[in-house]
């Protein structure tokens, strides 16, 4: 049984902004699988917000997420530490992602999205497909996971915007290059910015190849209640919380996707120069 | 003996008492409870007005059985927090039912009063003890049965879990409710507005139950953090209420559902009321900002009231229920339907939308409405709406909130293989016993029944906790 609120036993850096956290919940470590999610709230005024499980111990009970600060409740989520505590952890949300024998999979991660991406390229390697990793970032200090990437891959390529690191370019280049070559891939696994995902969709499109995107639109309650985080996919309305987060990305509405997650962009952009002006005044007090 | 010293014709003449109410101009703007309470003198005034039958019909109009005639009697001795500990006997949230149930339809509606004088009020006096009982901090909890050393897992905190969770723990056994949400209460924290039931109440009740020993566990997703075997087989629960309530919203499946500005009543409320987004920025989870707005509710239920009076108080220019049929088929409380059109709801009735209109961005900027005409009647018993040709016509908008009823949430069902359902998903249950295909589970409220009201729900938890501990205590299915 948990004990609440959640201990965070862990914290490590991975880039600047980009923090992974260790948190004690048992009963979701216990439970977890590749490709679902927690929804966390830092504290009593806070927003819920979703993030996937990195990976879980169910031995020592923890699950890992990783968290890149952009508005104001990962930012604040990035000034915790070990010791310190999140008032609520729920989970494990979502399907969890659909593992078989494929053959060859091509695994995206665009920036954290690769936090996203690893622990279904670790199940689809332990399922025995010979797994192409692509990691990148806009720059080499946006890369992360690398050494995760190359345990669970068969094949490692990493890329980055300004050529800082690997090779110069898009995560979506060495697919291209892939298909241009005519490599036989049965499944890519796409999970990064949503242009991203929808580039990818359109490479693998023409071509039939089965590929998965997971998806990140606004949610409130993470279980079927809200129908807040609902996306068009195959012409239908889909719950991602409950449906997904994974898709099948020639079927996704990403247009529509993309507007409704600007539904809250001015008060979110509120929030976060309220909080900074807030962590300001903390540290000249200090 | 009686109490009451009036001959029953003086006390037929007394009028039927109002809830003092904040004025309609203020309370639109203000999250605030609308209706403020009576005072002792007017809760004196309508007490003298039961007449005490010999056979009092309220008691059975009430689903959970509440003594009415009873609690009215220590009223009028003057004794409240006696009246409160006897209400709580059979319902363990009276602060919660004396404001959020239809009365007129069961205790009151029962009155024998109701036909020729108006119906003694006898919500407003439930809630007059249990008020006094709070603010006084007696609270007359019952006591407990020594303990029998089972475990009894309830899912879902709402009504009906709540309710079994009081009368179980009185019969001395040990409760856990697991709830999906960050709080305790269900409907009651995430749908019920403010404005009609203030959250500090919900609390101050649940707080109650825990002196009473029900344990609470938050953010737990049963079917997701752990199953319903998970709980039986492993966790040593002798036996599990399924009480997660009708909690998956229906959309209208027209054209433009999914544009920003578009929200399920259970999106909307969740955002308002558990997250409390009116109060953003204080709180960090945002709603679409309504001031100066259009906003419309489609749907004429409790719920689309809810929604739609509390679009009025973030700001709403103008706030409209858009309903397919006309005012007497709404299934809205009277009351509700009152007070939204003293607040300036704009009632579009007879008209439905067929369609949402976005802008280049994707936002909402109108809604394509139909007008209806009543037809014969539905197998529902009300007249079908029928659609006039070519009376389409735009209705700008901001925001549109759809509130016509919810489904239910899979999530426990799908994980329980050996779980019947019927169609639509909701759990089979035995009428009486309220036991599923499942030996050892029982299932209560919404997830059974679909969508209906508090005090069912809670009728409903009464009769599985009595059902479950028949079993507990006999150990047969």
């Amino acid at each position: 049984m948990e004990t609440q609120p959640f201990k965070i036993v862990e914290v490590r850096f991975l880039a600047p902004d980009v923090k992974l956290f260790r948190i004690l919940a048992p009963r979701i470590a216990r439970k977890q699988q590749p490709g679902q999610f927690v929804i966390l709230r830092v504290h009593e005024n806070g927003e819920r917000i979703p993030l996937t499980i990195a990976e879980s111990n169910p031995t020592d009970g923890t699950v890992t997420i990783i968290v890149q600060g952009i508005g104001k409740t990962t930012k604040h989520l990035n000034t915790l530490n070990a010791g310190d505590t999140i008032l609520d952890v729920v989970g494990p949300l979502g399907k969890a992602s659909h593992i078989e024998k494929f053959g060859t999979c091509v695994v995206i991660g665009g920036g954290v999205g690769t936090a996203i991406a690893y622990p279904t390229a670790k199940a689809l390697h332990q399922a025995g497909n010979h797994v192409i990793a692509i990691i990148g970032g806009r720059t080499k200090q946006l890369v992360i996971l690398e050494n995760e990437a190359r345990e669970v891959s068969d094949e490692l390529f990493i890329t980055t915007d300004d050529g800082s690191y690997g090779t110069k370019g898009l995560v979506i280049d060495p697919l291209k290059k892939m298909i241009a070559d005519g490599r036989k891939i049965d499944l890519v696994l796409a999970i990064g910015p949503i242009p991203m995902m929808r580039a990818v969709a359109e490479v693998t499109r023409p071509l039939g190849i089965k590929t998965v995107v997971s998806l990140n639109p606004i949610m409130v309650d993470g279980t079927g209640m809200c129908g807040g985080c609902r996306v068009h996919v195959g012409g239908k309305s889909q719950f991602a919380c409950v449906d997904g987060p994974e898709f099948d990305a020639h079927q996704v509405d990403f247009a529509g996707l993309t507007k409704r997650n600007a539904l809250y962009r001015d008060m979110e952009k509120h929030s976060l120069v309220e909080f900074e002006q807030h962590r300001c005044k903390l540290s000249e007090a200090k | 003996m009686a109490t009451n010293p009036l001959p029953p014709k003086a006390r037929t003449a007394i009028p039927r008492q109002h809830m003092p109410e904040q004025e309609a101009a203020e309370r639109a703007h203000n999250f605030s409870e609308v209706n403020l309470g009576f005072n002792f003198d007017i809760t004196k005034q309508e007490a003298l007005r039961c007449l005490a039958c010999a056979n009092p019909k309220c008691t059975d109009g009430c689903p959970v059985g509440v003594k009415v005639k009873d609690f009215i009697e220590l009223i009028l001795k003057g004794d409240y927090l006696a009246a409160a500990a006897k209400v709580r006997e059979d319902d363990v949230l009276p602060a919660i039912t004396g404001r959020v149930c239809p009365q007129e339809d069961q205790c009151e509606g029962a009155c024998i009063m109701s036909k020729k004088f108006g119906p003694v009020g006898i919500g407003y006096l439930e809630r007059f003890v249990a008020d006094y009982e709070r603010q006084t901090g007696k609270i007359g909890l019952p006591q407990n049965a020594p303990p029998t050393g089972k475990k009894v897992a309830i899912v879902g905190s709402g009504p009906a879990g709540l309710s079994a969770a009081g009368d179980l723990i009185q019969k001395g056994h040990n409760v856990r409710v697991f709830e999906a949400l960050h709080e305790i209460g269900g409907v009651l924290v995430y749908g019920i507005p403010e404005f009609r039931l203030p959250k500090e109440i919900v609390r101050q009740e649940v707080e109650n139950m825990k002196k009473m020993g029900v344990e609470f566990e938050t953010n737990v997703v049963v079917g997701k953090t752990v199953t319903v075997d998970e709980l039986l087989n492993e966790e040593g629960y002798s036996a599990v209420l399924v009480a997660t309530g009708a909690g998956l919203p229906q959309f209208l499946g027209v054209p433009g559902e999914d544009l920003c500005g578009v929200y399920s009543a259970n999106e909307f409320l969740t955002r308002v009321n558990l997250m409390k987004a009116y109060k953003f920025p204080e709180y960090d989870e945002p709603i679409y900002d309504c001031r100066g707005k259009n906003v419309a509710v489609v749907g004429g239920g409790n719920t689309a009231m809810d929604a739609i009076r509390s679009a009025l108080r973030l700001g709403a220019k103008n706030a409209y229920v858009i309903y397919r049929r006309s005012e007497t088929e709404m299934p809205a409380r009277v009351e509700e339907v009152k007070h939204a059109k003293e607040e300036g709801i704009q009632f579009l009735l007879l008209n439905n939308p067929v369609e949402f209109l976005g802008d280049d961005r994707g936002w909402l900027r109108a809604a394509s409405v139909i007008k209806m005409e009543l037809g014969p009647a539905d197998e529902s018993g009300r007249r079908r709406p029928v659609p006039i040709k070519g009376s389409e016509y735009e209705l700008p908008l901001d925001v549109a909130v759809i509130a016509v009823g919810t489904s239910s949430n899979p999530l426990v069902q799908s994980t329980t293989p050996d779980l019947k359902t019927r169609k639509g998903g909701y759990i089979e249950a035995n009428t009486d016993t309220l036991k599923t295909s499942k030996p050892g589970v029982f299932a209560a409220g919404d997830i059974v029944t679909g969508g209906a009201t508090v005090i069912l729900a809670m009728g409903a938890g009464r009769k599985a906790a009595k059902a479950i501990d028949d079993y507990l205590c006999t150990g047969t299915w």
